[in-house]
């Protein structure tokens, strides 16, 4: 391992100010993924700037109704907080099904929105990979992808985006406040992270050096009729293959509001807006369900060993869909 | 145990079958148990293994200059300056050493990670940082690293029992046979992944090579090493304390061979460690395999006819069979018998013994046949077993052992509730899940091997036992003490047993469930060798009273037969055919293995080996990039074993199996567990959806592409290993 500097920050403008001065710093949260890519070489800070001590491990309501979640919120604390319990059930379930308890308790949710994908070609630097080493080529085209992204990838990157508590921020359109040199400024979740395209190497729409100080959920009482369901590999401890959240407002047997956000189908979390236009005003039945799904998922470009996905996440749907549809009833 | 006082002296009886905790617990609990890894040497040097990064060619060079001008770096060993192997001899196992060991000796690159150089460094950072700037140039060549079953360099292997077996008609007996199965069935390429990596440390003390190591047998490593580097045994010494999981990668392997090339060089000592991701090429793995079953019966379900073919694959430098077609040999008859194991030698690392090798993939492929013929006669898949119990070995014709599996079906069948189930599939529902209900065979052979211990009667009343015996984590400490305690017929607090050295003498490795078979039976010996020597009266001097036991005679003696152990598995499964989620609900193994020793101890293997074989049912593999020619994502995120949340209510126990016969009774249960125990999980997810799956693991695309295939054959979507 590469000998590299580590410094404490104080406060958020003084980290903001640390991390400008070196170009080749990196800001440390929970550590539970950075760590991990430094030791396989995929990340090589000369610096590491500490904010896990920032004051910004507030979960406070806002003016209008909302809740503003601070940056170094545990996503353990974060799950077990009482109002997200409450107002974005399908959050605190989204992380409660991510990693394991002791990583929940150190990983944040600044952190968590800035991890990077976990294809195996990605964390091996023996191996091309567009996104650590761009034009390098992406192996896992024409290679192992049985658990990569069949919705808005590109021929340069078919990786996803890990996170399960992305995917309920997606849904209930979280918006991501971050600080830089310049001042504070904030990104709703749809356009923090960028489309692939042929840059799979920029991730975010974050400034350079910018500090994710939050994000702000903003009111939506459809959400406290939601919830998170993830599929993978093993009932517990492995990233999803593919996952929902979906929150819905039914009214005399209609759909007034829906929200559906997909997880590891794409490079980001994955909103379903076809899949809600199809939805709502719809009558909450597994026809309209599936309809929306495949709505949704008219736009996938599998591969040929992730086809099953796109069953996957059609079944996903129309089962979660049909669970909130009959607590919505009882 | 009982406690009876006669004369002033407390003698005590039967500590053996008595649930005991594990004597070095507290020490391993506590952390204060140290690891081969955590061990402190003063002046200690740090090697990193540097692994080649194409799959097969030569190394054109190694640049050593800028990595020995970097902090720390004390020196660079690669084909061009490392000492010179032996590598022309037989070890304690009877094979040759795999040269995936032997390290340094040419620039031919036989695999993807293999060993090109080590840095030694003052400190493991700086020997890590080094390694991974040191460029070494390779001239590549195309490499193939696929197995299929029907590769065209596939040839016929011996490995530890002959390549093929064959008696009667087999074309003949399958067209007469009124029902028939003929399928073909894969398993993938599966890792040990123990919890404690490989390390050693070597260094020189008085003209002595001392090894300090975590492995499986200390005698075996140190004649390894002596005959490598042409040194005496008597010179070589070999420890290795507490070790942190086995399952037969701990042998000889790069990590020692290159920290003694080191200490060698540098004349001080030097520690090797692997990363958990080098584990993945340089720590042996369970070969993939491609088998084809074909069985015919009569009406009734008796096998008239047998065939079983299995292909796995080995590395160009080494011949290791995965000998899966051997199960039938020991469990199940037919006038026309054939069996048949066949290796293809690939540009990938050397496999190896992993628990239960043969067994374990062999029995996933026979047993899901024996259901599904089971299915086609319409006999209960227990009956159809029991219907097929031979008389003697079906292959030897010797007479079996204790041969107690109906004891395990009738058991298991009455404490899983089998009795009365329903055979029809897809129709038992809870909420979004599917049920049904499994159960395959397990065999595992109850061997024993040549063994020395060295018994001491000591002054203070106590005894010490001395066996180079090795705990890879069964708690064969805790067994061997309770043995001596009943040999000497005194309370177990009053014995004291020290393994893992090779100073104590030749004894069995930790492998083949053979140990603690092995070593019970020379502790034995020297006991009551002992106590008829304390039995003259003569004074027990301040040294002691030592005596040492050999075995090899009393294993020469014993009459020739089928020995093994058994078993039968049961497993209920949950499948939600919508999401392609596998779920195992409820497991049961009943077992027939001799003496059990210490029920604790020997329940924790048993539902350990079980529940690897769900682990193996539903989620181990490790996929290779055929690119590449190396492993995708391999560390313990990319190859899945199963968490706790994938186990439900799992059970072991066992049925009486005593042999008179036999001097020990012990058969041991390292492997007998994870026997068939994929197969039972198969079974039953066939019994819940009506869909076979004859590809492990049983991955939810895979349950998905089937349930959207509706059902029929679809169960087989070609893995890695197609056949």
């Amino acid at each position: 391992m590469r000998e590299f500097g580590y410094q404490r920050a104080d406060d958020v403008s003084g980290a903001v100010a640390l991390l400008a001065a070196d170009p080749d710093a990196r800001f440390l949260g929970g550590g539970t993924n950075l760590v991990d890519l430094m030791k396989t070489g995929v990340e090589r800070p000369a610096r590491l700037v500490d904010v896990r001590e920032l004051p910004l491990d507030g979960i406070e309501p806002t003016a209008d109704g909302g809740l503003r979640v601070g940056a170094t919120v545990t996503n353990s604390d974060l799950a077990a907080h009482p109002e997200v319990r409450r107002r974005y059930p399908a959050l605190a379930q989204a992380v409660l099904a991510g990693a394991s308890g002791q990583l929940r308790n150190m990983a944040t949710v600044g952190g968590n929105l800035l991890q990077r994908t976990r294809c195996g070609y990605f964390a091996d630097v023996s191996r091309p990979c567009n996104k650590r080493a761009p034009g390098s080529g992406c192996p896992a085209v024409t290679g192992e992808h049985h658990n990569h992204a069949i919705l808005g990838a590109s021929d340069h990157c078919v990786a996803t985006n890990p996170s399960d508590m992305g995917v309920a921020l997606a849904a209930f359109d979280a918006v991501v406040t971050y600080e830089t040199l310049d001042g504070p400024g904030e990104l709703p979740l749809a356009d923090f992270y960028l489309p692939v395209g042929d840059t799979p190497d920029r991730e975010t729409a974050l400034p350079p050096g910018a500090l994710i100080t939050g994000i702000i959920l903003p009111p939506a009482p459809v959400a406290a009729h939601s919830r998170y369901r993830k599929v993978r590999e093993r009932a517990s401890y492995a990233f999803a293959i593919g996952s929902v959240a979906a929150a819905l407002t039914i009214e005399d047997g209609v759909v007034r509001e829906a929200r559906l956000a997909f997880g590891a189908v794409a490079s980001r979390p994955w909103r379903a807006h076809a899949a809600e236009a199809v939805l709502t005003g719809a009558p909450a039945d597994g026809e309209t369900f599936a309809a929306a799904a495949d709505a949704e998922l008219a736009a996938a470009r599998p591969l040929p060993d992730n086809e099953y996905k796109v069953t996957l996440m059609r079944n996903l749907v129309v089962a979660v869909l049909t669970e909130l549809a009959e607590e919505a009833a009882r | 145990m009982t406690t009876a006082t006669t004369g002033g002296r407390t003698t005590v009886r039967g500590v053996v079958g008595t649930s005991r905790t594990r004597v070095e617990g507290r020490e391993k609990v506590t952390g204060a148990a140290r690891y081969a890894g955590e061990i402190p040497f003063a002046d200690l040097a740090h090697g990193w293994l540097v692994l080649s990064t194409v799959a097969r060619g030569r190394i054109r060079s190694v640049d050593t200059e800028p990595v020995l001008a970097m902090p720390g770096v004390l020196a660079v060993l690669h084909h061009g300056n490392a000492p010179r192997l032996e590598t022309d001899y037989v070890g304690l196992l009877g094979i040759p050493p795999d040269p995936t060991a032997a390290v340094f000796q040419n620039d031919r690159v036989p695999h993807l990670g293999w060993p090109v150089a080590l840095v030694v460094a003052e400190n493991s950072e700086q020997a890590r940082e080094a390694a991974e700037a040191l460029v070494v140039a390779y001239d590549e060549e195309p490499h193939d690293t696929r197995l299929t079953g029907a590769h065209p360099d596939a040839y016929p292997a011996a490995g530890v029992m002959p390549a093929e077996t064959e008696k009667g008609d087999l074309d003949a007996g399958l067209a007469e046979s009124p029902f028939v199965v003929d399928e073909a069935y894969t398993t993938p390429e599966e890792h040990h992944s123990m919890m404690e990596p490989h390390a050693a440390t070597a260094l020189w003390d008085g003209g002595r090579l001392e090894v300090v190591d975590s492995n499986q047998g200390t005698t075996w490593i140190q004649g390894e090493l002596a005959k490598m580097f042409s040194l005496d045994e008597s010179a070589v010494r070999v420890r290795s304390e507490h070790i942190g999981g086995g399952f037969g990668s701990k042998g000889l392997r790069a990590h020692q061979v290159s920290a003694v090339m080191a200490a060698t060089v540098l004349q001080r000592p030097v520690r090797v460690v692997m990363t958990r991701r080098q584990m993945f090429s340089l720590a042996g793995y369970r070969s993939p395999t491609a088998q084809r079953v074909r069985l015919g019966a009569d009406a009734d379900g008796r096998l008239r006819a047998l065939d079983h073919r299995s292909v796995s694959q080995t590395s160009t430098v080494y011949e290791f069979v995965e000998p899966s077609a051997g199960v039938a040999r020991v469990m199940y008859d037919a006038e026309a018998h054939r069996t048949a194991n066949e290796v293809v030698r690939l540009d990938v690392p050397s496999p190896t013994f992993m628990r239960a090798p043969g067994e374990a993939p062999g029995s996933f492929a026979i047993e899901s046949a024996l259901d599904e013929l089971a299915e086609r006669c319409g006999v209960d898949p227990v009956e159809l077993r029991l219907r097929n119990e031979p008389e003697t070995g079906p292959v030897s014709g010797l007479p079996f052992g204790s041969r107690n599996l109906e004891a395990c079906f009738r058991e298991g069948a009455r404490r899983f509730g089998w009795d009365g189930r329903d055979p029809r599939t897809g129709v038992r529902r809870d909420g979004r899940w599917l049920l049904g209900t499994g159960t395959a065979a397990a065999s595992f052979g109850a061997g024993a091997a040549p063994s020395t211990a060295l018994l001491t009667a000591e002054a203070d009343g106590g005894f010490t036992v001395r066996i180079s015996a090795a705990d890879i984590g069964t708690g064969a400490r805790t067994a061997l003490t309770m043995i001596a305690a009943d040999a000497l017929e005194v309370a177990p607090d009053r014995v004291r047993v020290r393994i893992g050295d090779s100073d104590f003498g030749p004894a069995m490795i930790a492998g083949g469930s053979m140990g603690t078979r092995s070593w019970a039976w020379a502790v034995t010996e020297a006991a009551r060798e002992l106590r008829e020597r304390l039995a003259l009266g003569t004074p027990v001097p301040p040294e002691g009273i030592t005596v040492r036991s050999d075995t090899t005679a009393a294993l020469g003696s014993l009459a020739q037969k089928e020995r093994h152990s058994y078993g039968a598995q049961f497993a209920e499964v949950a499948v939600d055919t919508a999401t392609g989620e596998v779920r195992v609900r409820r497991m049961l193994g009943i077992f027939a293995a001799g003496r059990i020793v210490n029920p604790l101890t020997a329940r924790n293997q048993l539902v350990g080996g079980m529940i690897w074989g769900v682990s193996m049912a539903l989620h181990e593999e490790a996929v290779r990039d055929r690119v590449s020619g190396g492993l995708y994502a391999p560390d313990l995120a990319g190859y899945h074993v199963a968490t706790h949340a994938d186990i439900g209510d799992i059970d072991a126990d066992w049925v009486d199996d005593s042999d008179p016969e036999d001097p020990v009774g012990i058969k041991g249960v390292g492997e007998i567990g994870i026997v068939g125990a994929a197969a039972a999980v198969a079974n039953a997810v066939w019994h819940a959806t009506g869909v076979r799956h004859r590809d492990l693991p049983i991955r939810p695309d895979r349950v998905l592409s089937a349930a959207a295939a509706n059902g029929g054959a679809a169960g087989t979507d070609g893995g890695a290993a197609d056949a």
